[in-house]
């Protein structure tokens, strides 16, 4: 072992502490470190923050039973700032300095984009927690939210029976909203029904007006939203204020992820119909163990578990999963144990990894806005990532390393 | 020792610690070092570029970002077309220079100045910004690089060896060239300063009235200085695009531009090592600020683990308190304790004087 | 037709928020030559001023009316005796410590406040226009837009605090030579400009939402339009704003948002480039 300042520094202050008698565990060895790179001020930290609660509880919980291989974890936090210059810098950082075992994080497609190759580089295992696009095939990532496929697909037909064929979508106008629109055409196509316009709009847009002028001129029977963000929640005041919440529904599946049925009134956006992977209020033993141990931990006034943050608390329970399997963290041997299909008993159901795509078997519901909360109305069980399994297998060519532009 | 001396001992100082830092840092520094290190420098160079135009020039450009964004956009569209790396890297910067050029001949010679000139330039980087963010679709794309909005461009190639594309530039290599290319863009700069060309600058920043009335067109050299600005930019964006390889629409945004702004004030204006500076200091704890948060939902982590918060004081007090900037501040500081010296030494003298008189 | 009118409205809807976005700015630039970068936190922290009014039980009117300007206002207040006032003269240096002043209070924002904060929502319900359905509370925001340029009009025209503002802004040394304390009517006039954003960020919160970051989405806009009316305060604001306001609400409706922004920067490069001191600078000279 090099001995250098740091470790000298931890050395004597775990010496201390031992003296002292502080310390609550004898620990067999040096800690192992799990990164966290996350924006946990600007814009996005509305999306950051409840992620990094998770992840935190995650890693507390695990110490308290035992750690991983006998050794304690210890979570470097890393806050981006909504900076995407700082992905780079602290992705380095966590993989050269702190030489840490596994990087949760990553917000936005253009963050991963900006981490993966960086952790693919320094051969620094990476897990993408959040719900994407779909198609990212690299053997040294995993993703463990859901892709349009998973969600998409349940709820186009389902909003469809329930309203009628005729759908208007509006959608954020970056990589996201672009590909999930194109699949909610696709399935409404499918499904005997018609799009009548697909609208983009730029992140930073307030002003929907106009939109909704046009939106009534199209006369739609429902109103699909894939709109991302906090400026993008006006479109849903303005909406109401127009009295339009009452003559058209909606359905997203991007809704609520920022907990935008909380920061809005009930009467702006009670009835609409979601489709995610986890909710608050599932009805299983370990949801409730868990929404427990979460209210204990930040607060029983924390707003709400969202769909990211449980993203990221199981994101960590496989990769912990996976080490105890390997009984070791080096890089390859955790891959392996991940690749054979590894799964775990979390708090929104059964979650598997699908060793071809590394992305996640798991039960998606589909839930409706009521009074703050989430309903969930009907349960799909044990969903694959169907869409990115069409282009990538890496079983068959692990070299494999891109992201893939899923042909709708 | 008079202010002529003092300034050639700085220039000194600046060589030889930057010829030092240059050769020593990648032998003892750890990679992740050296590669912090490499985006210092390259922001510095971007630094460079508005401490010329503003300092110098007495141009304030709010849209620094838009030369330094339309470099690294040039460079990654250009790389992905062309695949080696010579002709990207001079159309990344002569299109910025260009790019001003055609810019500064509109607003000088539309005879645009002071705050509306600001303003101006911030509305073209905003322009860009939103014309940018909006081509995610895929019928955006040039050649064979998909503009990709909001996203941006990512897995830009690196650098090559001029005429050998297999010869790519390493992390390494990276930071030398950084570090070299920001120690010639220094001197280079001071050389220009120096000369009659810069002094004539300076003049007109003075005062353009008189500058004009002695026959000088500052119309014409504004422009020239505010395309040197561009072009140094351009370049600055180019090892940007290269450092991450990556590139995204926020480049041209508005946090960006004001940073630039802001690097220049905390250094000093009017000074060129000011803004360097600036730009390492403020870059550096922008990264401090960010790195090992306490987690945790307490009201002392709130408040302490809050980078905006925190820096937003900092940056209060400082120009409260360093009104002039860090380096003027600094050579102020200096001069008075010459002076105290100097003082004392003659006022030591003067008995001795008088006598002999 | 009734598409006609539903334009018509909106356009004036986009002319009023411009305005009211833009005056509180055009007040602290026009008579004090501070760029204040902090302009759309000052309108962000009317909205939180508002939203925490409202959840107190105080009617909502009141909230956005009366609590949004007057708490922004003494914050305005307080941040010109503390930070500003030592900055006069100096533009430059205004514009490092008031974007670190904007940092600071989203920083501040997000601690108190979190980032999860329920709004509240467009009172005055909906109205019809042929087959179109659309929000009564634009109406209001027009209305409100109205009476605070009206109200800003009557002040500097005909009391006498708006002649010791007028004058301390043409010629500080002399008003003071007369009788005037400058520091006085400077901490005043900020404090008004900071008021009169507050307003506007309450009376806009519930069409366009309060989060710590949203004064990002007004900054610049308001700069643009602020220098683009030029040196007089009332009738620069008012212009600027008819003009990139009808702009934008045209080219959006016509094609895209994006495009509309676009149009509008666009419109303010041609107009700065043929006007370079602002609409006023040529029209309206004799104007407040």
């Amino acid at each position: 072992m090099k001995v250098n300042r740091r470790r000298f520094l931890q050395g004597t202050a775990a010496a201390a502490a031992s003296v002292g008698g502080f310390a609550p565990n004898a620990w067999a060895e040096d800690p192992i470190s799990v990164a966290s790179i996350h924006d946990l001020s600007g814009g996005l930290d509305i999306y950051g923050k409840p992620m990094v609660d998770a992840l935190t509880l995650a890693v507390e919980e695990a110490n308290a039973a035992g750690g991983l291989l006998g050794r304690k974890i210890k979570l470097i936090n890393y806050d981006t700032q909504s900076n995407m210059q700082l992905y780079t810098q602290f992705a380095q950082q966590a993989a050269l300095k702190d030489k840490v075992a596994v990087v949760h994080g990553g917000i936005t497609s253009a963050s991963r984009e900006v981490i993966r190759p960086v952790l693919g580089r320094f051969k620094t295992l990476y897990f993408y927690n959040t719900q994407y696009e779909g198609g990212v095939c690299d053997r040294n990532q995993f993703d463990t939210g859901v892709t349009p496929a998973q969600t998409v697909e349940k709820l186009v037909p389902y909003a469809m029976k329930k309203w009628g064929k005729k759908v208007y979508v509006i959608a954020a106008d970056y990589n996201y909203g672009q590909i999930t629109s194109q699949w909610v055409k696709k399935y409404v196509t499918e499904n005997g029904g018609e799009v009548s316009s697909i609208d983009f709009f730029p992140l930073d847009v307030t002003n929907f007006g106009s939109t909704i002028s046009k939106i009534q001129a199209a006369k739609p029977d429902f109103v699909w939203s894939a709109l991302v963000g906090g400026a993008h929640m006006s479109f849903y005041r303005q909406w109401a204020a127009a009295g339009m919440r009452k003559s058209i529904p909606m359905a997203s599946t991007t809704f609520a992820v920022g907990n935008e049925h909380i920061v809005l009134s009930p009467d702006e956006c009670n009835g609409m119909l979601v489709c995610y992977n986890y909710f608050q209020d599932l009805k299983n033993k370990t949801n409730e163990a868990f929404v427990a141990g979460f209210h204990k931990r930040f607060g029983a006034d924390y707003p709400n578990v969202t769909e990211l943050a449980m993203g990221t608390y199981q994101g960590f329970r496989i990769w912990a999963e996976a080490v105890k399997k390997a009984g070791t963290i080096d890089r390859i041997k955790v891959i392996e144990a991940l690749e054979t299909g590894i799964s775990i008993d979390a708090p929104s159901g059964k979650v598997t990894i699908d060793p071809p795509t590394h992305h996640c078997v798991l039960d998606v519901h589909i839930a409706e806005v009521n009074d703050k909360k989430l309903k969930v109305l009907e349960d799909f069980a044990q969903q694959k990532p169907s869409d990115t399994a069409a282009v990538c297998d890496l079983i068959k060519n692990p070299a494999d390393n891109q992201q893939y532009v899923i042909k709708i | 020792m008079n202010a002529r001396t003092l300034n050639f001992l700085g220039m000194g100082l600046v060589g030889v610690i930057g010829v030092a830092f240059l050769i020593l840092t990648p032998r003892f520094a750890e990679l992740d070092a050296v590669l912090e290190l490499t985006i210092y420098m390259i922001m510095a160079i971007l630094a460079l570029s508005l401490a010329l135009i503003w300092g110098y020039g007495g141009i304030l450009c709010f849209g620094q970002s838009a030369f330094f964004g339309l470099g690294a956009y040039t460079y990654a569209i250009a790389m992905f077309n062309i695949g080696e790396s010579t002709v990207p890297l001079l159309l990344a910067i002569a299109l910025p220079a260009a790019f001003a050029a055609l810019l500064g001949y509109f607003v000088f010679y539309g005879r645009i100045s002071d705050v509306y000139l600001g303003v101006i330039t911030l509305t073209v980087t905003l322009i860009l910004f939103n014309s940018v963010n909006s081509t995610a679709g895929p019928e955006f794309h040039i050649g064979v690089a998909r503009l990709g909005g909001f996203n941006g461009i990512p897995g830009i190639p690196p650098l090559n060896y001029p005429g050998n594309r297999t010869a790519v530039i390493d992390l390494e290599g990276m930071f030398y060239l950084s570090t070299a290319a920001l120690l010639a863009i220094y001197f280079g700069l001071r050389l220009l300063l120096a000369s009659r060309f810069g002094r004539i600058i300076v003049g007109i920043r003075e005062n353009e009235r008189r500058a004009e009335l002695l026959g000088y067109d500052p119309r014409a050299y504004k422009l020239a200085i505010f395309t040197i600005g561009g072009a140094l930019a351009g370049f600055a964006g180019c090892l940007f695009a290269n450092w991450g390889n990556f590139v995204s629409p926020t480049i041209f945004g508005l946090a960006q531009s004001a940073q630039i702004i802001i690097w220049v004030i905390v250094g000093g204006r009017g000074t060129l090592i000011g803004p360097i500076v600036g730009c390492i200091g403020i870059q550096w704890l922008t990264t401090a600020l960010g790195a090992n948060q306490p987690s945790g939902s307490d009201w002392w982590t709130r408040l302490l683990a809050n980078a905006p918060l925190v820096l937003g004081i900092i940056l209060v007090a400082f120009v409260l308190l360093v009104p002039k900037g860090l380096v003027p501040t600094l050579g102020d500081f200096g001069q008075w304790l010459l002076r105290a010296r100097t003082r004392r030494t003659t006022s030591a003298l003067e008995p001795k004087q008088a006598e002999e008189r | 037709m009734d598409l006609i009118a539903l334009l018509a409205i909106q356009v004036l809807y986009a002319i009023a928020s411009l305005a009211l976005i833009s005056v509180g700015l055009a007040i602290i630039f026009g008579m004090m030559r501070v760029i204040n970068l902090a302009h759309g936190e000052f309108l962000m922290l009317g909205g939180y001023a508002a939203i925490v009014a409202t959840s107190h039980g105080i009617s909502i009117w009141i909230a956005m009316l009366v609590v949004a300007p007057i708490v922004v206002g003494i914050i305005g207040v307080i941040v010109e005796m503390t930070i500003i006032r030592f900055l006069y003269g100096r533009m430059v240096d205004t514009m490092l410590a008031t974007w670190g002043l904007s940092l600071f209070l989203v920083g501040l924002t997000t601690a108190i406040f979190g980032n999860t904060t329920v709004g509240i929502s467009a009172p005055l319900g909906s109205f019809q226009i042929g087959a179109y359905r659309t929000s009564g509370y634009t109406l209001f925001v027009i209305g409100v837009a109205v009476v605070v340029l009206a109200g800003i009009f009557a002040v500097l025209r005909w009391t006498r605090l708006g002649l010791i503002a007028r004058g301390t802004m043409q010629n500080a040394n002399m008003a003071a030579a007369l009788g005037v304390n400058p520091p006085r009517v400077y901490a005043v006039t900020f404090g008004i400009g900071a008021a009169l954003s507050g307003l506007a960020g309450a009376v806009l919160a519930p069409v366009s939402g309060v989060f710590p970051t949203i004064g990002v989405a007004y900054v610049a806009k308001s700069f643009i339009t602020v220098i683009g009316g030029g040196a007089a305060i009332l009738s620069g604001t008012v212009s600027a704003s008819a003009l990139f306001g009808t702009i934008n609400q045209i080219a959006t409706f016509a094609t895209t948002p994006v495009f509309g922004e676009v149009a509008l920067l666009a419109t303010a490069i041609v107009l700065i480039r043929l006007l370079p001191q602002g609409i006023t600078g040529r029209f309206f000279r004799r104007g407040l």
